[in-house]
């Protein structure tokens, strides 16, 4: 297998070092956390990964590894892909932040993109969606859908990436009922469609109607429907698993940086950056309301979304309070990107405290 | 109708060739499976058992994996020779991450050699600590060790989660859960600059031929095997249970505490919400796989360590799902669960009516 390796590797000197480059497909690597699945995280990758081929037909030629534990495996997934040959590596979850640095400085010529975390190098670019955006709007949805003014929250782990969700959620419900609280039942997995289960209804026997997670699986959206309740899809459309729960989605589209990435690789224009993109961007979207979604509230989930799109409205604008009424954001002022990096606290109306 | 009936004396051979007709069984069913995904299976076979070694880094992959597997079957082995059925290796291996962990974070500043050291002792004395609250409550209460064991692995998984989003968490991490990474003398050496393996992978290996000698040789290691293998005899031997029990599982512990520690010290660097991917889980289906044998532990550790690096090639290279891993360590098991039963049992054909057996078998 040397003999191969060593095949691989001056094929791609001789690759960069000729103008013939072009013709060679460009090799992508994706490292997933999950299963592929039919929906949630994962699943948005590998849909992002089909539109970026589909959007260089003949010149990429993309492999993934699934189910990849954070940890001390991932590193040498991210390895054997880098010596693997492709020049190209998306490492599509948080906890994969230190090895990409690793294994990006034992391998200079390839480039890195790391999902959601906060390590730059070189040649490691990150890349997060704004999903507190389209958190926000489910809030709006749910806010005036709810009979008993009790949301639940389905999260994952207490990071703030998660944490901030929640506010959004929170936020956004409370700019159409202000009297809005939120639950949030804890399943520290990314993908456990029991406890998922377990958790939505646990939100249910308390009181909570309209249901959100910050999880993978359609677990809640089908629990929610079983039940008579309302929910809501997260990082892919979810109407197949309750077409009668789910109100509408968050989804996520990978499909557009992951195609920027490829164009640059393949021009050399590649730099490592650092990307939030959101509704504007394209990044975030939101699913198609269900039609029990009544017309006047459609119009302030509309408006609100023309906001977002438009660049003029952050979720965390001000007057924002948290648990303990102290004012965290001043009214009319946005939180700075680095509050909403690092967020740890619950806004008002959220119930409980964040897991230490 | 079929009978199973026992086997007046089980085939000691056989017993030893079981789990190599398992591996087999394995193979055949793989090419079988290979072959309907429309891949060519000696291809395949290449992907997924030759090709993870074919480099040096490869084979330090293949060592790096095999030794928190290879560590936690060793103490269990032991333990299971015993008759204690101690299920919790994967909380005692985090609880010794934790103890472990927790000496090189308290430590920061300091590059002493003794500072490694300190680690690896701590690491075992959190793995025996957590081992001893199912040897106390069974020895003092009776409960059952399978339970306790097993749901201390929970409690084991929150403690850390507990420690790393809170007193333990990185200052400088943007409040995500981890610690910071751990300094230079907190990580132990490589035992090549191009593999990932540390020398704990040559630690684990001087712990077989220890193993061995203990159970073949000692005295101690003898009364734990007879207690296990006639417990009546030990009984009437004078051996007592309670020390069988404390014995068993704080070595059990000790060995899963060491695996913890060297994982954290080793390819992770710091400690994480989750520092182990089920290693004490699978070290279950490795001592198994091995006979409770220290050398079969050996060989049992490699082949599962085998079979999760040819799981990432084969979806590199063949585009193959991720369950292909989980597919044949449970063909491994099933084959070598199955080739136990014909050891021990034989079939044979039954004259009579199917409600007289059901009588007899309910009376």
């Amino acid at each position: 297998m040397l003999s191969r390796r060593t095949l691989i590797t001056t094929l791609l000197a001789a690759a960069l070092s000729s103008p013939a480059f072009a013709a060679e497909p460009l090799k992508v690597g994706f490292v997933y956390v999950g299963p592929i699945g039919d929906a949630g995280w994962t699943h948005a990758h590998d849909l992002g990964r089909k539109a970026m081929e589909k959007a260089l037909p003949g010149q990429i030629k993309s492999t993934y590894v699934e189910s990849v534990p954070e940890g001390a495996d991932a590193e040498r997934v991210i390895r054997q892909l880098a010596a693997a040959g492709n020049t190209l590596i998306f490492t599509t979850s948080f906890g994969y932040m230190n090895q990409t640095q690793k294994v990006a400085q034992a391998f200079p010529n390839v480039k890195f993109a790391h999902a959601t975390g906060y390590k730059t190098a070189k040649n490691v670019a990150i890349y997060n969606p704004k999903t507190y955006e389209g958190a926000y709007m489910l809030g709006v949805i749910a806010g005036g859908m709810t009979k008993s003014d009790t949301l639940g929250f389905v999260g994952s782990f207490p990071i703030p990436e998660v944490i901030r969700n929640i506010n959004a959620y929170t936020l956004g419900a409370q700019s159409v009922n202000p009297k809005i609280k939120t639950k949030v039942v804890w399943v520290n997995s990314w993908y456990d469609p029991a406890k998922e289960r377990q958790a939505a209804e646990t939100l249910i026997a308390q009181g909570a109607d309209v249901l959100a997670q910050n999880t993978d699986s359609p677990a809640v959206v089908q629990t929610a429907q079983e039940k008579g309740k309302y929910a809501m899809g997260w990082d892919t459309d979810m109407a197949k698993f309750g077409p009668k729960a789910q109100l509408t989605a968050s989804t996520i589209n990978w499909g557009g940086y992951y195609t920027r990435a490829a164009k640059a690789t393949l021009d050399k224009s590649w730099k490592s950056d650092s990307v939030d993109w959101g509704i504007k961007d394209g990044m975030v979207a939101l699913s198609p309301l269900n039609p029990v979604v009544p017309k006047p509230l459609a119009a302030k989930f509309d408006a609100k979304k023309a906001l977002f799109a438009s660049g003029k409205f952050h979720s965390f604008t001000g007057p924002i309070v948290d648990q303990a009424g102290k004012t965290m954001v001043a009214a009319g002022q946005v939180l700075p990107q680095k509050g909403v990096d690092t967020m740890n606290w619950y806004v008002k109306g959220v119930e409980g405290s964040i897991p230490k | 109708m079929f009978q199973l009936e026992t086997r007046p004396v089980p085939s000691a051979t056989m017993r030893l060739l079981s789990p190599l007709i398992a591996a087999l069984l394995m193979l055949a069913s793989g090419f079988v499976l290979f072959t309907l995904l429309g891949q060519p299976a000696l291809k395949a076979f290449y992907v997924f058992f030759v090709q993870p070694l074919t480099t040096l880094y490869g084979v330090g992959e293949w060592l790096l994996k095999a030794t928190p597997l290879l560590l936690c079957s060793l103490g269990l082995l032991i333990a299971y020779r015993a008759n204690v059925w101690n299920i919790g290796a994967e909380g005692q291996l985090v609880m010794g991450a934790i103890a472990g962990g927790g000496v090189a974070l308290a430590f920061p500043d300091v590059s002493a050699s003794w500072l490694m050291p300190a680690m690896l002792v701590a690491g075992v004395a959190g793995g025996m600590a957590w081992a001893a609250l199912p040897a106390l409550l069974r020895t003092r209460f009776h409960t059952n060790e399978i339970l306790v064991s097993l749901m201390l692995v929970y409690v084991a998984g929150l403690g850390l989660r507990f420690l790393v989003n809170g007193p333990w968490r990185d200052p400088e991490g943007f409040n995500f859960p981890q610690s910071r990474m751990f300094h230079e003398a907190a990580i132990l050496p490589l035992l090549h600059p191009e593999m990932r393996v540390t020398v704990a992978g040559v630690l684990a290996l001087m712990l077989v031929g220890l193993i061995w000698l203990f159970l073949s040789k000692s005295w101690l290691g003898f009364r734990l095997t007879v207690a296990g293998q006639a417990p009546a005899a030990a009984r009437y031997a004078g051996f007592g249970e309670r020390r069988n029990v404390w014995i068993a599982m704080l070595i059990s512990g000790g060995f899963a505490g060491l695996a913890g520690v060297a994982e954290v010290a080793g390819p992770l660097g710091q400690l994480q919400p989750s520092v182990s991917p089920g290693y004490g889980f699978a070290a279950i289906i490795v001592a198994f796989v091995g006979r409770l044998n220290p050398l079969g532990a050996l060989l049992a550790s490699l082949l599962m360590s085998l079979l999760y690096l040819g799981g990432e090639t084969a979806q590199m290279e063949l585009g193959l799902p991720a369950a292909i891993t989980g597919l044949f360590q449970g063909l491994l098991l099933f084959y070598l669960l199955a080739a136990d039963l014909f050891i021990h049992y034989r079939v044979r054909r039954s004259e009579r009516a199917p409600a007289a057996v059901l009588k007899e078998a309910t009376r």
